[in-house]
């Protein structure tokens, strides 16, 4: 009989009931919650007269419509004002493990929290209505989003009606050239697979590369699953994991730590697991990517030239090369290192951790912003990752560039808050979706990593970070 | 929610791959704490040529007559024709609150974004997966046909189109169960609640660092 893959393990630990047709439950662990997607869940709860099933399973916080700026004023859009106030009701009235309210000291994005907490832990089922909950499978968790009303089950019930998914591995090996990132690797495998590459699919991955990768790393490798149409991102928990969990608030600790970490060696695919499909690449040949379309699938080395429609057979491909060239305003052929950008975002549950503040703060250190990007946002992850970079000065190298230092939050990643592109303006970002109007209606959206875009903003125009190391 | 059995209904060709549900429902409408009331704003952006806020009439907004919603021959339709990857990008259920809100009972596409599929039988919606050709057939006879509607069947899970040609699709039979009873999918699962608590009873005494010394508390 073939070996376990880690999702094998991780679905069969928390299956709770299966159907005839495989239809199963599966018990939740952890069940993360922000502002945007839980109040019609809540509301659901108090029409049926439900109580939450397990409300220790509960870390929540609100990101997505809370300022980056003057706190001191309060949320002063009053219809996001009564969401965030409408989650701080349903957490007093049904209960939470940690809930940290606007402006609390260690209130951040839902995904940045949770593993800095140590609320997120390998062999847990987590979940969260929020897409870029596969962040937590890098801890060799089964983490995904789901939509309200699952939402509302999973308060009602600790349980989730899921099917398994299929099994992809996708394996990167090699090295890394310095200036490549894990943000890199994960576009690259987006731009190799697609979009719905992933779907029906929860993707391990693994590899040289990949075990070289911080618990940073690998959360923005595992976040990005959802970018390649995968509910699910998996990695093994090693001893990176550990140590990036060890002495965390909510981490095991005494002899549960040891019968934790006794339990968590055995979180990894066997070596004879079998996968439905496994995806190949070689880190030594990923260079830093750009996004130049309207899909995170449309992604380059920055070294290329932006895509000429007039090559593409398929017609609904050519139509939809046409029609990102147009909402992005490029010209077929066009070198990616020659596009200008008029803003630049550092932030996203993608790219907002210490890790990734250091990296951009490296790149600037001493220089100053182009005088043709007019706005530069740094936006940390957490509040904890905000004091560790003052503790470390970067807010004053990002400061002294001409750079805005602002407070925690999702941010211009989705432009709920305040903080949005204009129509017409490019951004480089270290966020995860370039679709039409995500960071404001007409605004033009690049991905790239936060060496990248740090990089592009003293620049002006996108510059290959090989070359300036 | 609403029960589906069968429509015969207008059809609406989206000739787009990968449509996201930022383009279904944008973000600033996801403010909202209701759970109705999006219809109005499905597709904003593209169905709109002004900035939509949430609460705005859209009556007496300017629409886009090149967004094929707003065109005289597709007001009405239950059945959205879509193509590859739909309903890709974020979580928020509110992409098919407003398909149903809006009138959308139906959505045939190649492929769709799992948790998006997963949605939509949350709500009443059936997202209907067929061949690339069979698809691209239907779009043909769109173009083609004005009032061109479609017959779905889920008892015997059939489509069939005013030719005649049928075609069948996959579902499975718990979502078939649960779509054409509308049934609460809460209310089912909590009749293995006795499997839960036994399953959670041995589960947390498996991994006792799962139990927090300080659950219950709120920090």
């Amino acid at each position: 009989m073939a070996g376990k893959t880690l999702y094998d393990k991780l679905w069969e630990s928390h299956l709770v009931h299966e159907e005839a047709d495989g239809t199963c439950l599966i018990y939740i662990d952890r069940h993360l919650i922000h502002e945007v997607t839980s109040p019609q869940a809540f509301e659901g709860m108090r029409l049926a007269g439900r109580t939450p099933w397990r409300s220790a399973s509960i870390v929540a916080n609100p990101d997505h419509n809370t300022p980056t700026r003057d706190w001191d004023k309060g949320i002063e859009e009053p219809i996001a004002r009564l969401q965030v106030e409408t989650l701080d009701a349903n957490i007093k009235e049904f209960g939470a493990l940690v809930y940290f309210p606007f402006k609390h000291q260690n209130q951040g994005i839902i995904h940045v929290i949770g593993p800095e907490q140590g609320t997120t832990l390998p062999g847990m089922t987590v979940v969260c209505g929020d897409s870029h909950t596969s962040t937590h499978g890098a801890f060799g968790a089964l983490a995904h989003g789901i939509g309200t009303s699952e939402v509302e089950h999973v308060l009602a019930s600790q349980t989730l009606i899921a099917k398994k998914s299929k099994r992809m591995q996708v394996r990167v090996e090699g090295q890394l050239s310095q200036g490549v990132t894990a943000k890199d690797v994960a576009l690259a495998v987006i731009g190799k697979i697609g979009t719905a590459g992933g779907t029906g699919y929860a993707i391990e991955f693994a590899g040289a590369v990949i075990r070289s990768l911080s618990m940073e790393g690998r959360m923005t490798v595992c976040n990005l699953a959802i970018e390649a149409g995968a509910r699910a991102g998996l990695i093994a928990a090693d001893a990176t994991t550990t140590d990036y969990l060890k002495g965390r608030s909510f981490a095991p600790k005494g002899a549960n730590w040891d019968l934790a970490v006794a339990y968590w060696n055995t979180l990894h695919s066997d070596l004879d697991a079998v996968f439905d499909t496994v995806v190949e690449i070689d880190g030594s040949g990923i260079a830093p990517q750009v996004t130049w379309g309207t899909s995170p699938e449309q992604v380059l080395p920055v070294t290329a030239r932006v895509p000429n429609p007039a090559n593409e057979v398929d017609s609904v491909k050519r139509a939809s090369l046409e029609r990102a060239l147009l909402y992005m305003g490029l010209s077929p052929d066009m070198p990616i290192e020659q596009i200008k950008i008029d803003k630049v975002f550092i932030g996203s549950c993608t790219n907002s951790r210490i890790e990734d503040l250091r990296a951009a703060a490296k790149v600037i250190r001493g220089r100053q912003k182009a005088s043709n990007v007019n706005q530069v946002l740094v936006v940390p992850g957490s509040g904890m990752v905000k004091r560790q970079a003052e503790q470390e000065g970067l807010d004053q190298i990002f400061i002294a560039a001409g750079f805005e230092w602002r407070e925690p939050g999702c941010s211009m990643c989705l432009a709920m808050n305040a903080d949005r592109l204009p129509a017409g303006e490019r951004c480089a970002s270290t966020s995860n979706r370039n679709f039409e109007g995500r960071q404001g209606p007409g605004g033009r959206t690049h991905l790239v990593s936060p060496e990248m875009a740090a990089a592009a903003a003293i620049a002006g125009h996108f510059v290959d970070i090989r070359t300036q190391l | 929610m609403k029960a589906f059995k069968q429509l015969n209904g207008l059809v609406c060709p989206l000739d787009r791959a990968n449509v996201d549900t930022d383009a279904i429902i944008p973000k600033q409408f996801l403010k909202s704490i209701q759970r109705s009331g999006f219809g109005p704003y499905l597709f904003d952006e593209l169905r709109y040529t002004n900035y939509g806020e949430p609460g705005m009439d859209c009556s007496t907004r300017p629409l886009n007559p090149d967004f094929v919603l707003n065109q005289p021959r597709y007001k009405g339709a239950q059945i959205l024709l879509a193509r590859d990857n739909f309903g890709c990008g974020s979580s928020r259920e509110h992409a098919p609150w407003a398909i149903e809100d809006y009138g959308l009972q139906v959505i045939i596409a190649p492929s769709f974004a799992d948790i998006f599929f997963g949605n939509c039988y949350k709500n009443g919606i059936l997202p209907l997966v067929a061949s690339v050709e069979i698809v691209d057939r239907l779009f043909r006879e769109c173009a083609a046909t004005e009032g061109y509607r479609l017959n779905v069947e889920l008892e015997t899970q059939t489509v069939t189109t005013p030719s005649g040609f049928s075609f069948e699709f996959d579902i499975t039979p718990h979502r078939k169960h649960c779509l054409l009873h509308g049934l609460d999918e809460i209310g089912l699962t909590l009749q293995h609640a006795d499997a839960i608590k036994n399953f959670e009873i041995k589960h947390l005494a498996a991994q006792p660092w799962l139990v927090f010394d300080t659950e219950t508390t709120t920090t």
